[in-house]
């Protein structure tokens, strides 16, 4: 990737500019459990953040919350400066006011999961084409060419007429990925991309996140890579028992926790 | 010698009853077998979807309906229910005739035989279908249907291009097994009159007081309907579930 655009990537936004993503204040329990203990979240056009914590930290439910995969119990969400509205539910939960809008804003927002989640009995170009196709109403032959040409750039072109089933979890994590890139999303989300992989096929998904984030993608990153972290990030922030520990620049981060706990997070992790 | 020339005598018998004089109105009746099922297993996928969705709701309520729905249709024995369609029906009927005084008091109105049979049929059927389709959509894989939401997928949508047909993938085994109980179950709407093949052998062996003949061909023509289907349904299994198979 060129070096003109890692660099613009880094480029701090005039702080007038509307944030690509904004989370405020957001609560989310499970039964008694406090999962998310108001969490607050910026995103601009280029920003990568690493969000990183132990398991049961909350990290997931907060990327979840945003694009309204769980409900968050309050607080705002904002995609380009929209705020996705909610009304007053059941049981005292606040659920989405027009279904309709959250369709629309999570069609912006595309999911890279752990597991994959392709669908598995559409051939890996048909898991490209589908949402764009049906959701975005793009025209079919259109969406197929882009469709060729993201397979080309995460490697596997060769088996575009592959179902999901038969390809290694390397794979199936890059189709995952380049399904994400045709929906032409604002912010990308990642929830633990690299989790469920064998260690050696981590490297592959992790060369494509880079090359995403040298073009200057939007992401959202929950991860346990602290070498993505650290080298490819423009933000760290650091969840601890559904709380905003600490939150900054990477190398600065690394080099110097700025808390006890996220001291022991990566020093636990160096082990 | 004897017994020979008897033999003989017993299948030339066979052949001019079977061939020169019922053999066309069996055949027909495998035509109306097929039709009765075929029909019925349509009714069944209508109503079982709809069951199966029931059962799934998060209201309690449907939920509850649904349920009833199958432990009352897979609960009852089928030829009480095709009773309770054919001559419940032919009663109902000939109330509402009366009472809006189209017929005269002592006339009937009759169930259409049909109607009534491949009501009562698909009905039953559909108490198998909805639970092969509620199982197929609890193994889809949860992920997937994520998927769907996070992508900005409408409910329809969803159904359309993900529920759909993954549950038709997983549910051809099990309905295979649901259309062999309904070709049985065909069998009884003999008595609403059907001429199918039940009933058709079954006046094929009174009016020639050969039963041993009529009901074992007959058996030999359900066993060779069932029999057919199973690598029908298997092809198709193996068509729908391409995605999970080792590629060629």
């Amino acid at each position: 990737m060129s070096a003109s655009l890692a660099a613009a990537a880094n480029v701090e936004p005039s702080p007038e500019a509307t944030p690509a993503i904004s989370v405020k204040e957001m609560r989310k329990c499970f039964g008694d459990h406090e999962v998310l203990k108001g969490i607050s979240l910026e995103a601009h056009k280029g920003d990568v953040i690493s969000i990183l914590g132990s398991s049961g930290s909350g990290k997931s439910t907060l990327l979840r919350c945003i694009n309204l995969l769980e409900t968050p119990d309050s607080g705002e969400v904002r995609v380009g400066g929209e705020l996705i509205r909610m009304k007053p539910g059941q049981g005292g939960h606040q659920t989405p006011a027009d279904i309709r809008q959250v369709e629309r804003i999570r069609a912006d927002l595309a999911m890279v999961f752990q597991s994959f989640n392709l669908w598995s009995h559409m051939t890996v170009l048909e898991n490209l084409v589908a949402a764009p196709v049906h959701v975005l109403k793009r025209p079919r032959a259109e969406c197929l060419e882009q469709a060729e040409a993201l397979l080309k750039r995460v490697g596997i072109w060769e088996r575009r007429n592959y179902y999901p089933p038969h390809m290694s979890g390397g794979q199936q994590q890059r189709a995952a990925i380049a399904r994400a890139l045709a929906m032409n999303p604002k912010v990308m989300l990642f929830d633990e991309p690299t989790s469920a992989l064998d260690p050696e096929l981590v490297g592959e998904v992790l060369r494509v996140m880079r090359s995403l984030a040298e073009e200057g993608r939007t992401m959202l990153v929950v991860t346990h890579e602290m070498g993505f972290a650290r080298d490819v990030s423009s933000k760290v922030m650091f969840l601890h028992k559904g709380e905003v520990d600490s939150l900054g620049e990477p190398k600065e981060m690394f080099a110097r926790p700025p808390t006890q706990q996220f001291k022991q997070f990566i020093t636990n992790f160096n082990k | 010698m004897e017994f020979f020339s008897s033999l003989l005598e017993q299948m030339s018998t066979a052949y001019d009853l079977l061939v020169a004089g019922w053999g066309v109105q069996l055949l027909w009746g495998i035509g109306w077998t097929l039709a009765v099922t075929t029909v019925s297993m349509v009714i069944g996928a209508v109503l079982g979807s709809l069951v199966a969705a029931a059962k799934l709701s998060h209201l309690g309520r449907l939920r509850f309906l649904g349920e009833s729905y199958t432990t009352v249709f897979r609960g009852e024995p089928e030829l009480l229910i095709i009773y309770l369609f054919y001559y419940g029906g032919t009663q109902v009927l000939t109330g509402v005739a009366r009472s809006t005084g189209s017929i005269g008091p002592t006339d009937i109105v009759n169930m259409p035989s049909f109607l009534g049979g491949v009501l009562a049929v698909g009905i039953i059927s559909g108490a198998y279908q909805a639970e092969v389709f509620r199982g197929s959509f609890l193994a889809i894989h949860r992920g997937e249907l994520e998927a769907a939401r996070a992508y900005g997928m409408s409910a329809w949508l969803r159904f359309r291009l993900v529920i759909m047909p993954q549950v038709l993938r997983l549910a051809v085994p099990g309905l295979g097994n649901v259309w062999q109980l309904t070709i049985k179950d065909s069998a009884l709407i003999s008595v609403t009159g059907v001429a199918e093949l039940m009933l058709t052998a079954n006046k094929a062996a009174r009016s020639t007081h050969h039963s041993l003949l009529f009901y074992t061909v007959a058996g030999i023509l359900y066993l060779v309907m069932t029999s057919i289907s199973t690598p029908i349904f298997d092809r198709a299994e193996r068509y729908t579930s391409r995605s999970f198979l080792r590629p060629k």
